[in-house]
């Protein structure tokens, strides 16, 4: 059973702000590739960090704004490139969240470049399974 | 203002079960460039970084969410260097995606490198998602100085006006 995707895609939502970047200034800052999924239980947010150590992740939660930034150690500038076809630098991405998430239990993990975030939903919009009694 | 450091092959990419080689050939040409920026040129996965010194040719590709078991590299002829795998999704029964920027399936890259390797002392590690290969350069493929001789190895001097003759000329 699903909902219309825009009600649901109003959880999540994409935010772009300049104060929220204004303690990355450690050179170039790239948008992330996210994927969002929503399951009966909660939501998850896969984001592609490469190179990034589970150490210089930084996830945080405040008013309401899911932020990931990813620190990654710049490269010595004077390689001489064959190829050059991705720079490499810091990852930032927010997210307002609403209220239907359980923002005490927010959780993440790092693997293989990849950051999985969980985004339980609140209690009262997990869909139950109702059993049939015949 | 942030930038999109790449663009995606987009829908291509987006089926689960999308299997897709491709050969990219017009590499051969992309490695004699030396550019000084980013070509950002879409459509190839993964994007690939080389550089090199005096000694060794490195590579680097960044492949999150690939697993070692998914990757293999190959080098033939000491200079033709092919990256592929594949990166799956993660098991899903059933959800609802709002969001589908990563791309998935399978890949696989060739690279003309402009000099020889030497394949059998060439290292590749994989770690956080980031591929670095260090490829050195085959000892035939160094520079080698050759040696400029005075006049003439015959034993008298040859006259005025006469060049020195090799051998079977």
């Amino acid at each position: 059973m699903n909902t219309p995707t825009s009600e649901l895609a109003g959880r999540v939502k994409e935010v772009r702000t300049e104060n929220g970047r204004a303690d990355h200034t450690r050179g170039i800052v790239f948008e992330p590739h996210v994927d969002i999924a929503e399951m009966d239980d909660n939501l998850q947010l896969y984001v592609d960090l490469p190179g990034v150590m589970p150490d210089d992740v930084d996830v945080r939660f405040e008013n309401r704004e899911l932020r990931i930034h990813g620190k990654v150690t710049a490269a010595a500038p004077d390689r001489h490139f064959l190829l050059h076809e991705y720079r490499v630098g810091d990852y930032y991405r927010a997210f307002s969240v609403t209220d239907d998430v359980d923002t005490d239990a927010i959780r993440a993990d790092l693997n293989e470049g990849v950051l999985t975030v969980h985004l339980p939903k609140a209690a009262s919009l997990k869909q139950r399974r109702i059993t049939v009694n015949a | 203002m942030s930038t999109m450091r790449w663009l995606p092959l987009g829908q291509f990419w987006n089926e689960f079960d999308a299997v897709d080689n491709e050969m990219n050939h017009w590499l051969q040409h992309v490695a004699l460039r030396n550019p000084a920026e980013p070509s950002g040129v879409p459509g190839a996965y993964p994007p690939i970084n080389v550089w090199d010194d005096a000694d060794n040719i490195y590579l680097e590709a960044e492949l999150p969410g690939t697993t070692l078991e998914n990757l293999e590299i190959t080098i033939t002829d000491g200079n033709r260097l092919t990256l592929q795998g594949q990166r799956k999704p993660a098991a899903m029964d059933k959800a609802t995606w709002h969001r589908r920027e990563r791309s998935f399936g399978s890949f696989s890259r060739t690279l003309t490198l402009p000099v020889l390797v030497d394949s059998d002392r060439v290292e590749a590690h994989f770690e956080l998602g980031d591929l670095r290969v260090k490829l050195p350069k085959s000892p035939k493929a160094k520079p080698r100085r050759v040696e400029v001789k005075q006049g003439s190895s015959a034993k008298q001097t040859p006259e005025k006006g006469k060049r020195h003759e090799y051998a079977n000329e």
